[in-house]
């Protein structure tokens, strides 16, 4: 399934699936565009450059592949993209996302089975501990492949990461990369005003955990950046990467702003967003 | 009625070890994990001849269960261990989405059930799990009478695919099911044959509704006594061919009336056979510190109060 990209090869599929997610956003008028643009770069380097898997069969098992364990389940649109033009479903599917009976959930679920998906997300900060059992699972099975988890920053929140992150450094587990969405933004506003967290970097270390910066929203670096992080996996410690975004990435009028955490375009804000992001492998 | 002997005085959370140290010595992905009660949960013995399958999550129940889950993910048959209440209220969301939900074959192993936890009182005294569990498509709900159904039970819900609850107790108790028993999920064991009452009984009042079953046939009431072990699924089957002979019903049980076996068992029969049904429950109240048997007598859980439900439904046929 791996195949070798160059940065921008990536930025390119990255563009087209921001596409995708104002698209499928649009068209049901409900969704997260904002945290799904910010982690765009993340999962198309993940999925298309990063992890060994296999997309099909698909196997919940996943044994002996790197498996993606997504938290922040709102940014449901960035994660079925990437599914579909990773080989796990077709891309046709994605028109029907949030439609009545789709296997594309509002927030990710595994019950009508979707390739790809391993748990149900949604409900915040339950990643984490997830992705904690399935690491433990590879342990035991001698699987040396690793478990990457994405939260978001303001999930950091919810007092289950960090029952989740002092077992994980508390038992060494070391094949775990968590990557922690740092863009600073939540529902009601900037985390700071909400609930001031944004040193969380130093709670991890504190809590034995090896940190790492990246600017997620920078394919260059994030290639880099996990490598580095993986190179710390088999360590005896769990691993944070710190990945900076910016909230609506992609799309100049939705940067800089929570506000489109969890809304959607009107069909002039489609237009506009989309002549910033032309077509490169084609809509689905 | 027929004679049920005693064979032993165990409690059932024993049962729950006995099960689980077989299962590590037979099936290699059994793993356990357990929220800082591993003595309370009779998991030592898996502890110690299985350490690397055993997980100490510390007082964090809630990333138990979410890494029961990935352990499940990962292929792993996972068994949490801590008292009802921890097992079930506190981590309600993460069953549901984590393990309900995302259909993941966790079995959450729950102690210190009911009213019978004794001491500890109300905060520790949960009556409602049973209620909590039920209402979760695709969850398992098992409540074992005595020290072998749990021992068998536990055992045989490795071997189903799904989610289950699996809820036992704290007190020593009459042990008087077949130490080697196979344990069917969601089959009623008739313990009596009877013609003039139904009852539906489970957990530790199992061994009250027999003795509740001695008292009446020495009054000349004949009852149907029905273990209902497993309150979802329902034996739908056995209810109400128990039911369509007595023409009513009593049930007994350690939890709320309202949402547990006595409240399905009204539903199925509403929808079926509508007949009179009197239910030995505790009525919407919390319990409180007492010993084990005070407690059953305060809040109307006994021997009696099984007989006198029974001549009242028998009354209102």
């Amino acid at each position: 399934m791996r195949k070798k990209y160059t940065a921008n090869q990536l930025s390119e599929i990255a563009t087209q699936v921001r596409r995708d997610i104002l698209r499928m956003v649009h068209a049901v008028q409900s969704g997260h565009p904002g945290g799904s643009l910010g982690c765009t770069d993340l999962l198309v380097a993940l999925y298309f450059e990063i992890m060994d898997f296999n997309s099909k069969p698909f196997n919940t098992e996943g044994k002996n592949e790197d498996i993606f364990i997504l938290s922040n389940g709102h940014i449901s649109p960035l994660f079925y993209s990437v599914l579909a033009r990773s080989g796990h479903f077709p891309i046709s599917e994605l028109s029907t996302f949030r439609k009545l009976n789709s296997r594309l959930q509002g927030h990710p679920a595994t019950h009508d089975k979707l390739e790809g998906v391993r748990i149900a997300s949604g409900s915040l900060g339950q990643g984490l501990s997830v992705a904690t059992g399935i690491a433990l699972s590879k342990k035991l099975n001698n699987d040396k492949n690793i478990v990457y988890c994405l939260t978001g920053d303001g999930e950091l929140q919810e007092g289950q990461n960090w029952e989740a992150i002092m077992f994980a450094a508390h038992n060494k587990v070391d094949n775990l990369i968590a990557i922690v969405d740092f863009n600073k933004q939540q529902i009601d506003g900037s985390i700071n005003e909400v609930m001031g967290i944004t040193d969380y970097k130093n709670k991890f270390e504190t809590f034995g955990w090896q940190t790492i910066d990246m600017f997620g929203n920078n394919m260059q670096d994030i290639i880099d950046k996990i490598e580095i992080a993986k190179s710390y996996t088999d360590k005896g410690k769990p691993i944070m990467i710190n990945m900076k975004t910016e909230m609506g990435a992609g799309v100049d009028f939705m940067t800089g702003t929570h506000e489109w955490h969890g809304i959607a375009p009107s069909d002039e804000q489609l237009q506009k967003a989309l002549a910033q992001l032309p077509e490169t492998i084609g809509d689905y | 009625m027929i004679k049920i002997d005693i064979l032993d005085n165990k409690d059932t959370r024993s049962g729950f070890g006995a099960g689980l140290l077989e299962l590590g010595r037979t099936n290699n992905d059994v793993v356990a994990l357990c929220a800082d009660l591993t003595g309370s949960l009779k998991m030592d013995a898996f502890k110690k001849e299985f350490p690397e399958r055993f997980y100490q999550a510390g007082i964090a129940e809630a990333n138990m269960i979410g890494m029961a889950a990935g352990l499940a993910t990962g292929g792993k048959i996972p068994f949490t261990g801590t008292f009802a209440n921890f097992s079930t209220g506190r981590v309600y969301d993460q069953i549901r989405q984590a393990v309900a939900y995302s259909d993941k074959n966790v079995k959450i192993c729950a102690s210190h059930a009911g009213l019978t936890l004794g001491e500890d009182g109300a905060t520790h005294q949960i009556l409602e799990d049973i209620g909590l569990m039920k209402m979760l498509p695709g969850m398992t709900v098992i409540n074992t009478c005595d020290y072998n159904q749990t021992k068998a039970a536990t055992i045989a819900i490795a071997n189903y695919n799904g989610p289950v609850y699996l809820r036992f107790g704290r007190p020593k108790w009459p042990v008087f099911t077949k130490p080697e028993q196979k344990f069917e999920i969601g089959k009623a064991w008739h313990i009596n044959e009877g013609n003039d009452v139904s009852i539906f009984c489970t957990g530790h009042l199992v061994w009250k509704a027999i003795k509740a079953g001695e008292i009446l046939a020495e009054m000349g009431i004949n009852a149907d006594i029905i273990n209902i072990h497993t309150i979802k699924p329902l034996d739908f089957e056995a209810v109400l061919k128990s039911v369509s002979k007595t023409g009513c019903a009593v049930t007994a049980e350690e939890h709320q009336m309202n949402g547990g076996l006595g409240d399905s068992i009204c539903q199925l029969l509403s929808l079926n056979n509508p007949k009179p049904i009197e239910m030995v429950a505790v009525n919407d109240k919390f319990g409180e510190s007492g010993t084990p048997d005070e407690l059953l007598i305060k809040y109307g859980l006994d021997t009696p109060d099984i007989v006198k439900a029974v001549k009242k439904v028998i009354s209102r046929k």
